[in-house]
């Protein structure tokens, strides 16, 4: 066994964040391990987007640890300083993660390729005809090869989350992080998201979901944690949590869900 | 018409000044006003607050009083002061207040630009100086157009105000004549001549704003 596989993917150690005097999370750990499909749920303003961000350094946390793929992004020391690694090994480390957003915010000036070659030009200094073959094929697998010339403002919600999926694999990165991918489409156009979002589970990439789709939850993930309140409640393998929530808050959440 | 073919040669030179003054302040301006503009948005605090008080002074005087500052008043100014001739003397101070206002004008298209394009870009992996070249500054490009038409058409018309340090601009030349032959007909073309500038100018940015039309957003 390489010793990779002893560190996990992500791993946060009770992670704590302030938003001026509101604590948004209050000690939050969890451990994904490569190929996990972890779904993140729970009722809105339970801190799981704001979870998500701190993980690739969007927010920055107060007190606790964030490692990713056993490299320190963030650490407490026994002084109880939080410090952050120096921001030459923040980027490196943050670009094994990709992340889509809940409103995708893909660059309306630039066209769906465009979109998806520019961060492999500009970051990795990659030749044009280097990235294209892999554009293209990103974008046969996200099904909008016809749309690789027309600008974001011509595509449905769905065609541009899927945009923005293809953008995000186009950097190659190790995990994938979802920011309720689908909260900002109309009801018939999740499933096309979701569809892409399973392929991914299906090739084993590492994924977190912050979700509000239970069936999809229910589904793909290989785990489900339920956050509320700025803490993990509960996390469990997705069929026994769903079966048989055991915290009462997970229970009462559930039920207003399904 | 005879007349006014007459007198075309020497509104023909002074357009000549005018657009010459015009061109050079709007090429040095413009970048100088978007440099501007980054320090203004930036953490640097004291920069920003001195940007701030640059902005205000040379928003807050008539531009005819900091050109007869330039001028007159600089050389006698400590440690800075040097003598200009006319020529550069216009265009320092056409740049220097130009540039502020084109500085308010980029600041506002920066900070209308959506907090998820520079979070998006950063996922990507995108360094602050790559965002705001490759996706943040294209499109403030598009949305500042029509402030940037208005404020451009402006500055061709301010170019006029060089009469006070004597030069030879198109209204000069105009004014000139008129003294001379006691009729307003020069006044007319020259109007005409402003017109005609300001005119291709209005075209050239409707044209940038038709190219800068096939995205939405």
């Amino acid at each position: 066994m390489p010793s990779t596989m002893a560190s996990p993917m992500i791993h946060a150690r009770d992670v704590h964040k302030r938003f001026a005097a509101v604590e948004v999370l209050k000690g939050v750990s969890l451990a994904v391990d490569k190929g996990e499909v972890v779904a993140v749920i729970g009722p809105s303003g339970s801190g799981k987007s704001t979870f998500l961000r701190c993980l690739n350094h969007l927010e920055t946390i107060n007190r606790g640890g964030i490692d990713i793929e056993g490299e320190t992004l963030v650490a407490t020391g026994a002084d109880a300083v939080c410090r952050y690694s120096p921001d030459a090994d923040i980027r490196r480390i943050c670009r094994k993660m990709g992340m889509v957003f809940q409103h995708f915010n893909l660059f309306p000036h630039l066209t769906v390729l465009q979109n998806i070659i520019e961060a492999p030009i500009t970051v990795k200094g990659l030749r044009r005809d280097e990235i294209l073959p892999k554009a293209e094929k990103l974008l046969r697998k996200v099904g909008l090869l016809d749309k690789q010339a027309s600008y974001p403002s011509r595509l449905s919600g769905g065609q541009k989350q899927r945009v923005a999926i293809a953008r995000a694999l186009a950097m190659d990165p190790d995990i994938m992080l979802f920011d309720e991918p689908t909260s900002a489409l109309d009801p018939e156009l999740t499933g096309e998201v979701l569809r892409t979002i399973r392929e991914l589970a299906e090739e084993h990439m590492t994924m977190l979901v912050v979700t509000h789709e239970m069936a999809f939850a229910r589904e793909v993930a290989s785990r489900v944690v339920f956050m509320d309140g700025g803490e993990i409640l509960e996390a469990r393998p997705a069929k026994e949590l769903f079966a048989a929530p055991e915290h009462p808050r997970t229970r009462a959440f559930l039920e207003n869900m399904l | 018409m005879d007349y006014v073919i007459e007198i075309m040669a020497p509104l023909i030179e002074g357009t000549g000044v005018t657009l010459q003054v015009f061109l050079i302040s709007f090429v040095l301006a413009v970048p100088l006003g978007l440099v501007l503009a980054l320090v203004r948005i930036s953490r640097f605090v004291v920069l920003s607050g001195l940007v701030n008080g640059y902005i205000w002074l040379m928003r807050g005087t008539p531009l005819m009083l900091q050109m007869l500052f330039i001028y007159f008043a600089l050389p006698f100014v400590p440690v800075i002061g040097v003598r200009l001739p006319d020529f550069p003397a216009a265009i320092v101070a056409f740049v220097l207040n130009y540039a502020a206002y084109f500085a308010e004008i980029f600041r506002a298209g920066i900070q209308s630009i959506d907090r998820g394009q520079y979070e998006g870009a950063r996922v990507l992996g995108l360094s602050y100086p790559q965002t705001m070249r490759r996706i943040v500054l294209p499109q403030v490009l598009k949305r500042i157009l029509p402030p940037m038409s208005n404020e451009t058409i402006t500055l061709v018309k301010d170019t006029s105000l060089i009469y006070v340090l004597a030069m030879n601009d198109l209204l000069r030349a105009a004014r000139g004549i008129v003294q001379r032959d006691f009729t307003t007909t020069p006044f007319v073309v020259a109007a005409a001549f402003y017109l005609v500038m300001t005119l291709v100018l209005t075209l050239g940015f409707q044209h940038l704003e038709r190219k800068y039309a096939v995205y939405d957003g």
